[in-house]
């Protein structure tokens, strides 16, 4: 029985916090078999995570780990990705994280095609602070500062990574375990800024209050809105309605920052490290 | 053939960095401490370092922490608005005792205050600025020649410590030009390394005899955890009051055991001094200048010039007090280091304030009618 | 084709995850909190339960059936 992506958990530092029926633990095992499919060391392989119940993830994964500030995952994965280019840099972040105190450096991050790959776990609310309304709380939705339905617009991440100039956005769910792993695997093989938001039910602060029901309730909703990337581009609008894409989102070729920087060496005359 | 250039004192800082062995830089526009930022998008590619600009204060701050902990060494710079929006990773480099230098050019404030004009409003800022009990280095070089040395020591110092260290500069010393002679050799203090394997044992933030951890670099094979909550030896967040207190005494202790080691301070014209002069910076040329106008006309003036702001120089300042029967601080704010020489002197040594905030660096006779006043027996 | 469902109970949350994606009902949450096979004879190896658990909990592996014995 033993399963070969355990090798890639500290298991000292097992069972998580994340709450009974929490997804973050079904994102986080996705992570390291994505790893384990690209064959990453663990030895030349960074997480990074900002704060929040997401970014926990990087202490029970056997890497070098780093659990930086709210929002400043981005730019700590951005040094030490220049820093030393030999290693893998895989960030892990929330909705709020992200998009909301992290969201310029997101874009900032999307627009210098950093080498990173960067998985936004989703769960549509701030858990760790008790279920306050994020960027990503759906209109009409309730939260504990949003007592009578949030009026705030949300953030599409995929579509902001995707105009911000990253060269691979994805998109899968918690309920789509294999589905999720693969996205992440081909964010890892491409040269640039890869984002993937992994959709994750938070049972116990967004579930709860919104009548979610169970989180295999959640789960099941995600089974029955998501929407594979090729059937979707056929599905008329209005049966797109309360669905969602999933799938690789969008692809580009362009130069990674690193790659970019090199050339900066060249002109200035310098030596490579 | 002479090696003698013309520079200004952000350059100075720049070439002082890179001889220390800075290797990366991020960093954000602000005046007055963008030439640091331009000179080193110069020259670290040509040293096979990196620059980056990143795109806000925090942002800087957070690639060069990262690229720290990747194993380069690193520095950022900045000014007033900036050195705010820095505060909160400073914080963090200090908890996860992370290598790296942050120079501050300060300018007026408070908020966008007065961009152009001189300053020396953040050394509270810089001992205080970031939440939490923490230590903190900061160094004020009077000089473009100093500028590179104290550029020099703060990166030491940061690798030594595992701590942030900032250089405190203010727009005067920034924007001079002076003549300057610079070494052919410094002496850098390497990267820590750990002394046990993994097998061993390991544990990243285990500290050696000096209180200082031997943290593995990433992507040395030793899979740790830094976190900027409490942690324990092992690098991992703990709840327990006993590592709470323990590693907070410890960030306290292995700064304040290094002790006068890091506490740099010149005297001038003391020997027979019965008044006294305190002052830093761009700030303290000028002092310098109104007490040998002083020592011209006869009077018994010396003067302290404090190169470590902090930790401060309680020791300095109290033989100080027990010298004379007065001392003059002169800085350019509404009244900051002049607490902490207040608290640091006897208490019948009377300590007065020379301070300045009209966005103009001190005339010696700011300075020279302060010290006349004091000897008189006034300014409270 | 059999299959032999490990439990690994200090993992186990009791959310109840597994159960409800288990086509045979082999799978039901103890009054204590933790997932227990109450119809071991039905499972068929599908392995829904183990996809989904975010906590690491329940592995299944099929077992030939004279291996079994």
């Amino acid at each position: 029985m033993e399963r070969s992506f355990e090798q890639y958990f500290r298991q000292d530092h097992l069972p998580h916090l994340w709450c009974p029926g929490c997804g973050n633990g079904i994102a986080m095992k996705a992570i390291v078999q994505a790893v384990e499919k690209k064959g990453l060391s663990q030895d030349n392989t960074v997480i990074v995570s900002g704060i929040g119940c997401s970014s926990r993830a990087s202490g029970y994964m056997d890497f070098d780990t780093l659990h930086t500030a709210h929002g400043r995952a981005i730019p700590f994965a951005t040094g030490i990705k220049l820093a030393n280019p030999d290693l893998h840099v895989i960030v892990i972040t929330g909705d709020g994280d992200c998009t909301a105190i992290g969201g310029n450096h997101f874009i900032h991050g999307c627009r210098r095609n950093v080498d990173l790959t960067v998985i936004m776990f989703n769960n549509n609310i701030y858990g760790m602070t008790g279920g306050q309304a994020s960027p990503t709380t759906p209109i009409g939705a309730k939260a504990t500062t949003a007592p009578y339905g949030s009026v705030d617009r949300t953030f599409d991440a995929c579509k902001l990574a995707e105009a911000a100039g990253a060269t691979y956005v994805a998109r899968s769910t918690a309920f789509h375990v294999q589905h999720m792993a693969n996205m992440i695997a081909e964010g890892i093989d491409n040269d640039g800024f890869s984002f993937i938001e992994a959709m994750v039910q938070c049972p116990t602060a967004f579930g709860r209050k919104n009548r979610m029901g169970s989180p295999a309730d959640m789960l099941k909703w995600m089974r029955d809105h998501a929407v594979m990337k090729a059937a979707w581009d056929k599905l008329p609008e209005e049966k797109r309605e309360d669905k969602f894409p999933i799938g690789c989102l969008y692809k580009a070729q362009a130069i990674d920052y690193d790659a970019a920087y090199d050339q900066v060496i060249e002109r200035a005359g310098g030596a490579h490290k | 053939m002479s090696k003698a250039r013309l520079m200004q004192g952000n350059e100075a800082c720049a070439e002082g960095a890179i001889a220390a062995g800075v290797n990366f830089f991020a960093g954000y526009p602000i005046t007055p401490s963008t030439e640091i930022a331009e000179t080193m998008a110069r020259l670290l590619p040509k040293h096979g370092g990196k620059f980056v600009q990143m795109e806000d204060e925090i942002a800087s701050m957070g690639a060069i922490l990262g690229a720290s902990l990747a194993g380069s060494k690193v520095m950022d710079a900045t000014s007033g608005p900036g050195f705010s929006l820095k505060q909160e990773l400073i914080g963090y480099a200090a908890c996860a005792e992370i290598p790296c230098v942050l120079v501050d050019v300060q300018r007026v404030g408070p908020s966008t205050g007065q961009p152009t004009s001189p300053s020396q409003g953040d050394v509270m800022q810089a001992r205080w600025g970031t939440h939490g009990d923490h230590p903190i280095i900061a160094l004020a070089p009077w000089s473009v020649r100093e500028t590179y040395d104290a550029t020099v020591m703060a990166v030491n110092y940061a690798e030594r410590f595992r701590t942030p260290v900032i250089l405190l500069m203010d727009e005067v010393i920034g924007h001079l030009r002076e003549k300057v002679e610079l070494p052919d050799h410094v002496d850098v203090y390497p990267r820590r390394k750990p002394k046990k394997t993994r097998a061993e044992g390991y544990e990243p933030f285990a500290p050696d005899e000096d209180l200082v951890p031997n943290v593995a670099d990433f992507g040395q094979g030793y899979r740790i955890h830094v976190t900027g909550l409490i942690h324990d030896d092992t690098g991992f967040p703990s709840g327990s009051p006993e590592v709470t207190e323990s590693s907070i005494r410890r960030l306290h202790e292995k700064i304040a055991r290094a002790g006068e080691e890091i506490i740099h301070t010149e005297s001038y014209f003391m020997d027979d001094a019965e008044y006294a002069v305190v002052s830093f910076g761009g700030s303290a040329r000028t002092a310098y200048e109104a007490v040998r106008m002083e020592r011209e006309k006869g009077r018994k003036v010396g003067m302290l010039r404090l190169m470590t702001i902090w930790p401060f120089a309680d020791k300095a300042i109290e033989a100080l007090s027990a010298k004379v029967k007065g001392i003059l601080v002169a800085e350019l704010n509404y009244g900051q280091i002049v607490n902490e020489v207040r608290r640091a002197a006897h208490s019948d040594c009377k300590v007065s304030l020379c301070g300045k905030y009209d966005m103009k660096s001190f005339e010696p006779e700011d300075i020279t009618s302060a010290i006349e006043n004091m000897i008189a027996g006034g300014n409270a | 084709m059999k299959s032999e469902i490990t439990i690994k109970t200090v993992r186990c949350k009791g959310c109840g995850i597994c159960a409800a994606f288990c086509p045979k009902s082999v799978l039901a949450v103890s009054e204590l909190g933790k997932i227990q096979v109450v119809n071991g004879d039905a499972c068929i190896g599908c392995g829904q339960c183990e996809l989904r658990c975010p906590d690491y909990a329940i592995f299944v592996d099929r077992v030939k059936e004279e291996a079994a014995q």
